[in-house]
């Protein structure tokens, strides 16, 4: 991978919660444009990575570097890295109190200060992309959960990120459901969109990810090209992952 | 009652009104500091910092665990001594709005709690700074789960406010008790004054109703309304707890 090309260098992460030790001196790069797929046994610090990424945790020690910058040590000013980084969560955490177009023109408006009326039309374009502009006005708890996650990534889009982190996205969906989510997150992979995706899904890894890092306790224990790393060349762990997860 | 028309004289005169309508006020002011104490408390409850938790607890523990009526005899008659003068009608409202703050502390800190963790994290990974948060994501859903019980607070202050009879506020139980040790027309001036609390308690819950109503929103009306009758017999039970 050619360093220039990256848009996230982490060096040596460290993160503990108390006596636990998430993450163990995690180093690796994402590069520009591309998708990687972030698998692993539960607890094996995933999401944690992800959190690191756009400061919703903080960083024990190590560096990250995000879009050319130093964000490590940003401590309160972390908002600022993070309006270039759109995050979708497992369980979506649309605002219950506000409509679908409301949730997603809220940041737009009061973090960018974009007039309303260029946010709602923003807003229209990404239902329309996310496959749901006739849900506009429905609150969450009106929406199915694929709905709901997908007005989670036009929420995300709207502040016109630099890079997505998805925290997985489908694991609190109904097995119907999971494909139009995927669907539209390899829509926004194959328009170039930079993306890290935690997810149990293989099929999607395989179809859409450039790159798979396999985690356990902590420590990145792979990081190959998706053919590659299906091609078994991978390390003993992950192929005994592999197998669990696609033979069970 | 020989004289029943004794009931409308009593309701209409002067007095009366006067001490009604104090009866209101002191239920508005103490109302409305103790919101602002109970929203105080509940920060402080809610901080990372342990001196400000304990001063939270010590503060409950206190207002919580005294009868009402024992506070404002403490404010009329023991303050003076240390300095503090105030007024029987401050007195009063001082008492009622510290004890009325311990409950609402806890009626706020359920509702900021209610709007899960999950809505701050997703605020914040959007870019908002921690107040922006709080003000476009986390107060809006804390508020309307804080505004009903609120309401009934309302009520129950209404009630609590006779107790200001006890340091000679002309209030309205004082003005009908008063009324009443003139003649001997006990029956005829205790409905009077009855006849205002009860007035005073229906019209707080329809503008309850109606606060309730704008909390939701636009949103779809869920579920069954509750009755105007329901409503008087839940706030009574819930408010008429002796403090």
């Amino acid at each position: 991978m050619s360093a220039a090309q990256a848009i996230v260098r982490v060096r040596g992460l460290n993160k503990s919660f108390g006596d636990l030790h998430v993450l163990k001196d995690v180093s690796l790069d994402v590069e520009q444009g591309k998708t990687m797929v972030v698998i692993g046994p539960s607890g094996s610090g995933k999401s944690t990575l992800l959190r690191c990424l756009n400061l919703l945790e903080a960083i024990d020690s190590g560096s990250v570097e995000f879009d050319g910058k130093d964000i490590t040590h940003l401590g309160r000013q972390a908002y600022r890295a993070r309006r270039d980084v759109g995050m979708v969560f497992q369980n979506f955490e649309l605002f219950a109190h506000l409509t679908a177009l409301e949730n997603i023109v809220l940041a737009p408006m009061q973090v960018k200060g974009i007039a309303k009326l260029d946010a709602v039309a923003t807003a229209r374009t990404l239902l329309e992309k996310v496959r749901i502009p006739e849900k506009a006005n429905f609150y969450p708890d009106e929406l199915s959960g694929g709905q709901q996650q997908r007005v989670a990534i036009a929420r995300a889009l709207a502040m016109k990120p630099k890079m997505m982190l998805y925290d997985e996205p489908t694991s609190a969906l109904d097995p119907e459901m999971i494909k139009e989510v995927l669907d539209v997150i390899q829509d926004l992979s194959r328009d170039g969109m930079t993306s890290v995706v935690v997810t149990h899904e293989m099929g999607f890894a395989r179809r859409v990810a450039d790159r798979v890092v396999f985690m356990e306790s902590g420590i990145v224990m792979d990081n190959s090209p998706t053919a590659e790393f299906f091609r078994g060349t991978s390390s003993e762990r992950a192929k005994r992952f592999l197998d669990q997860i696609l033979h069970h | 009652m020989d004289k029943p028309w004794l009931v409308f004289e009593y309701f209409v005169s002067p007095r009366f009104v006067l001490g009604a309508a104090l009866t209101l006020w002191i239920t508005i002011v103490s109302l409305f500091f103790g919101i602002l104490v109970g929203l105080l408390i509940a920060l402080l409850q809610e901080s990372k910092n342990r001196y400000l938790n304990a001063f939270a607890v010590g503060y409950l523990w206190l207002f919580r665990g005294t009868p009402a009526l024992f506070q404002i005899i403490f404010v009329f008659n023991v303050l003076p001594q240390f300095g503090i003068t105030l007024s029987n009608f401050w007195s009063g409202v001082v008492a009622l709005a510290m004890n009325e703050g311990a409950y609402m502390a806890e009626i706020v800190r359920s509702g900021l709690q209610a709007v899960g963790l999950g809505q701050r994290t997703a605020a914040r990974a959007l870019g908002m700074k921690e107040w922006q948060a709080m003000r476009y994501v986390v107060l809006p859903q804390a508020l309307r789960i804080i505004i009903p019980p609120t309401g009934n607070q309302f009520i129950g202050m209404l009630k609590l406010s006779a107790l200001v009879s006890a340091v000679a506020v002309e209030e309205l139980l004082l003005v009908a008790n008063q009324a009443a040790s003139a003649n001997f027309r006990y029956l005829e001036a205790l409905s009077a004054a009855g006849l205002y609390y009860l007035l005073f308690t229906t019209l707080f819950m329809l503008i309850q109703a109606k606060i309730e109503d704008w909390a939701r929103g636009k949103r779809r009306r869920r579920g069954k309304k509750a009755s105007l009758i329901e409503r008087m017999i839940g706030a009574t039970s819930d408010s008429g707890r002796v403090r």
